[in-house]
C-alpha cells in the first residue's frame, strides 16, 4: 500500500515535470510574438526605454502611419494579390496534371509524373540565378517586341496612350506575371503528387456513371473529381499560400520596384530605409503576421496533415 | 469493359483521343519546363562561362570555375558556417523536437494547445523572425541585454549580433527554434503509430520504461528519424534568408553561408558563372550528405 501511494507521487511529479517543461517551450515560442506587438504599441520615444511587454498608453496610430507613410497598404495589397492568384494558379494546373496522370492513358505518362517527383527530391541550391536569368531574358525580349511594335500602335492610338501602356507592361504587368508564374512552379510537384494519390483511390463506378450521364473528360474532372478531392484541395490552397506569402528572395530579384513588391520584401526595404524606426517596423511585421496566424489556427488539424504528407514524400 | 466499350475504334479517332489526353498535362509541363528544367540546364552551361549578367556575350573558360572554388577560402568558410547551423540543428532542434513528442505521446491534458502553439515558429516568414530576433538580441537596446542586466548578469550583455564570437550560435539557435515545430510534428506521428500492444507486451516480457523505449521506441522510429534527419540537413544548410534579415545581406564574413556566396556572386560581383558553379558544387554535397546519412541510417536499423 505505500509502495503505491509512493508510485503515485512519482508518477505525479513526473507529470508536474513535464507539464513544466511543455510551458517553458510554449512561452519562449509565443513571448517574440508577444514582444513584436508590444513594441509596435511603443512611441519611437519610448520603445528603447519602456522594458513592459504591453505599454500602459498603447500607441495605436503607429498602425495607421505603417500602413500610409511606411507604404504597407501596397504591400500588404501586393502579398494578397499574388497570394491569391498563384494559389489559384496552382489548384487549376495541378488538378489538370493529376486527373490525367491518375485516370488518363497517354505514352510517356509514368515519365512526366516521375520528372515532377525527381524535382521534389533533388535539391537545387541557388536555382534564382537560372531563373533571374530567364525572366531577364523574357523581359529583353518583350522589350524589344514592344519597341517594335509600338510606332504601329501609336497610328491607331494616341502617343501618350502607347507610352503609357509599353510602360505598364513592362514595370507592372510583366514583373508581376513572370513572379507568379515562377511562384506556381515551386508548388507545382508537391501538389500534383497529393492529388494525384488522392485522384488514385477515386472508384471507377463513379466515373463511368459521370460517363453514361454524358461527361466528357473535363467534365469528370469538374464535377466528380474535383468535388471529390476537396480535403486534398484545402491542403494545397493552405500550404501553397502560406509559402507565397511568406516568400522572399524570387520577390527580391524579380520585383525591382517598390509598388510591385509583397510584405516580406516591403520588410527588408523598411528596415534598411529607417534602420531604428523600431515601432513602425514591428507594426508592418504585426499586419504580415496577424494574417498567417489567423488562417493557421483555422486551419491548423489541415495543416498537420498537409505536413505529414509532405514529409511521407520527402 | 465500360472502358472497352467506350475506346473508340478508328486511328483517328484514338489519336486523338491521346491528344486531348496531353491538353491535361500540358500547362503543367510547360511550366514546368520553362521554370524547372530549363533553368536546371543552363545552370550547368553557365557555370562554364565568365559572364556578368548583362553583356549578350560571354566567355567560354571550362572548369576554371571549379578550380577556383577549390581554392575559395571564404567559401568554404561559408561552408562550414552552414555546417554549424545545421550541427546545432541535429542536435539541439531535434533533441528538443524529441523530447517534446516524446512528453506529448504520453496522456497529458491540453495536448492539442501545445501542439497548435509549439507550431507557430514554423507558420511565420524567416524575414519576421529574423527581424524580431534581431531586435530582441539588439547590442544597446535590445530586450534580452536588459533582462541579463536586471538579473544581475552584466558580464554577458555584449552586442550578439556584430560580434563574431556570438552571431553564428544567435542565427543556429534562433534557426532551431523556427524550426523544432517540424521535427517535433513529424516526430510525434511517428510516435502514434507504434502500437500500444508492443509496450504492453515489453512491460510484461519485464522491461522498464528505458528499456522499452531503447528496445521498442528507437528501433521502430529509425525510418522517421531518419526522413527528419534529412530534412533537416536540407533545411539548414540551405538557410540564408533568416540571416538576411537578421545581420543584413552585406559582406558580413562569419555569417556567411554558401547560398548567400552564390547570392552574393551574382548580385554582389556580379558573377554569374562563379554563382552557377557554386550552386552546382553545393547541390553535389548536399545530395552526397543525404545519401551517406541514409547509407548509415539504413546498416544502424540492420545493426
Amino acid at each position: 500500500m505505500k509502495s503505491n501511494s509512493k508510485h503515485i507521487i512519482i508518477k505525479r511529479l513526473k507529470l508536474v515535470v513535464i507539464y513544466i517543461f511543455l510551458s517553458i517551450v510554449a512561452l519562449t515560442c509565443v513571448f517574440p510574438l508577444l514582444w513584436m506587438v508590444g513594441s509596435s504599441l511603443k512611441t519611437q520615444a519610448t520603445v528603447f526605454s519602456d522594458t513592459s511587454l504591453f505599454p500602459a498608453q498603447p500607441e495605436w496610430r503607429n498602425y495607421y502611419l505603417a500602413w500610409t507613410k511606411g507604404e504597407f497598404s501596397i504591400y500588404f495589397l501586393n502579398s494578397i494579390f499574388y497570394t491569391t492568384f498563384v494559389v489559384f494558379g496552382i489548384i487549376l494546373i495541378s488538378s489538370l496534371a493529376a486527373f490525367g496522370f491518375s485516370r488518363l492513358k497517354f505514352p510517356g505518362s509514368n515519365f512526366l509524373f516521375y520528372m515532377f517527383l525527381a524535382a521534389m527530391m533533388i535539391p537545387l541550391p541557388g536555382s534564382f540565378v537560372p531563373l533571374y536569368v530567364l525572366v531577364n531574358n523574357i523581359r529583353k525580349l518583350l522589350i524589344e517586341f514592344l519597341a517594335n511594335i509600338s510606332p504601329q500602335l501609336m497610328n491607331f492610338f494616341p502617343a501618350s496612350f502607347v507610352q503609357q501602356s509599353t510602360a505598364f507592361i513592362q514595370h507592372q504587368a510583366f514583373p508581376r506575371f513572370a513572379y507568379i508564374f515562377c511562384m506556381i512552379n515551386v508548388g507545382l510537384s508537391l501538389s500534383i503528387y497529393i492529388l494525384k494519390t488522392f485522384f488514385d483511390k477515386m472508384p471507377k463506378e463513379l466515373e463511368d456513371a459521370a460517363r453514361i450521364d454524358g461527361c466528357n473528360k473535363l467534365g469528370i474532372w469538374r464535377h466528380v473529381a474535383i468535388p471529390l478531392a476537396r480535403p486534398a484541395i484545402a491542403v494545397i490552397t493552405i500550404f501553397n499560400a502560406l509559402n507565397v506569402w511568406n516568400e522572399y528572395i524570387l520577390a527580391q530579384l524579380i520585383l525591382s520596384t517598390k509598388d510591385t513588391m509583397p510584405l516580406q520584401r516591403g520588410l527588408i526595404v523598411f528596415q534598411g530605409m529607417h534602420v531604428t524606426d523600431y515601432p513602425l517596423l514591428m507594426a508592418g511585421m504585426t499586419m504580415t503576421a496577424i494574417p498567417i496566424l489567423i488562417i493557421y489556427l483555422i486551419f491548423q488539424k489541415h495543416i498537420i496533415k498537409g505536413i505529414t504528407a509532405g514529409a511521407v514524400v520527402g | 469493359m465500360v472502358e472497352a466499350r467506350l475506346q473508340p475504334k478508328n486511328l483517328t479517332m484514338r489519336i486523338k483521343h491521346t491528344l486531348t489526353n496531353y491538353l491535361f498535362v500540358l500547362p503543367a509541363v510547360l511550366i514546368f519546363g520553362i521554370f524547372y528544367v530549363y533553368p536546371f540546364i543552363k545552370v550547368f552551361q553557365l557555370s562554364l562561362m565568365e559572364w556578368d549578367g548583362i553583356l549578350p556575350t560571354m566567355q567560354f573558360i571550362g572548369i576554371d570555375n571549379f578550380k577556383e572554388i577549390m581554392e575559395d577560402k571564404i567559401w568554404w568558410g561559408s561552408m562550414w558556417h552552414a555546417g554549424y547551423i545545421t550541427l546545432i540543428a541535429l542536435t539541439f532542434q531535434n533533441g528538443l523536437a524529441l523530447l517534446l513528442a516524446l512528453a506529448c505521446n504520453k496522456e497529458i491534458r491540453a495536448k492539442n494547445f501545445y501542439r497548435v502553439l509549439f507550431f507557430i515558429p514554423p507558420i511565420l516568414s524567416e524575414v519576421v523572425v529574423g527581424l524580431v530576433w534581431q531586435w530582441i538580441l539588439d547590442g544597446n537596446y535590445g530586450v534580452l541585454n536588459n533582462i541579463l542586466t536586471s538579473i544581475g548578469l552584466q558580464s554577458m550583455v555584449r552586442n550578439w549580433l556584430a560580434d563574431p564570437k556570438t552571431a553564428l550560435t544567435c542565427i543556429a539557435i534562433v534557426h532551431s527554434w523556427k524550426g523544432f515545430g517540424w521535427g517535433f510534428i513529424i516526430l510525434l506521428a511517428g510516435l502514434q503509430t507504434i502500437p500500444r500492444q508492443l509496450y504492453e507486451a515489453a512491460r510484461v516480457d519485464g522491461a522498464g520504461s528505458w528499456q522499452s523505449f531503447t528496445k521498442v521506441t528507437i528501433p521502430l522510429m529509425m525510418p522517421v528519424f531518419s526522413m527528419v534527419i534529412i530534412l533537416t540537413i536540407l533545411g539548414s544548410m540551405q538557410v540564408f534568408v533568416l540571416i538576411i534579415a537578421m545581420v543584413g545581406q552585406g559582406l558580413v564574413y562569419h555569417t556567411t553561408v554558401p547560398v548567400l556566396r552564390i547570392l552574393g556572386a551574382m548580385t554582389g560581383s556580379s558573377r554569374f558563372g562563379y554563382a552557377c558553379a557554386q550552386g552546382i558544387v553545393f547541390g553535389l554535397v548536399l545530395i552526397v550528405v543525404s545519401f551517406t546519412q541514409k547509407k548509415f541510417s539504413e546498416k544502424m536499423k540492420y545493426a
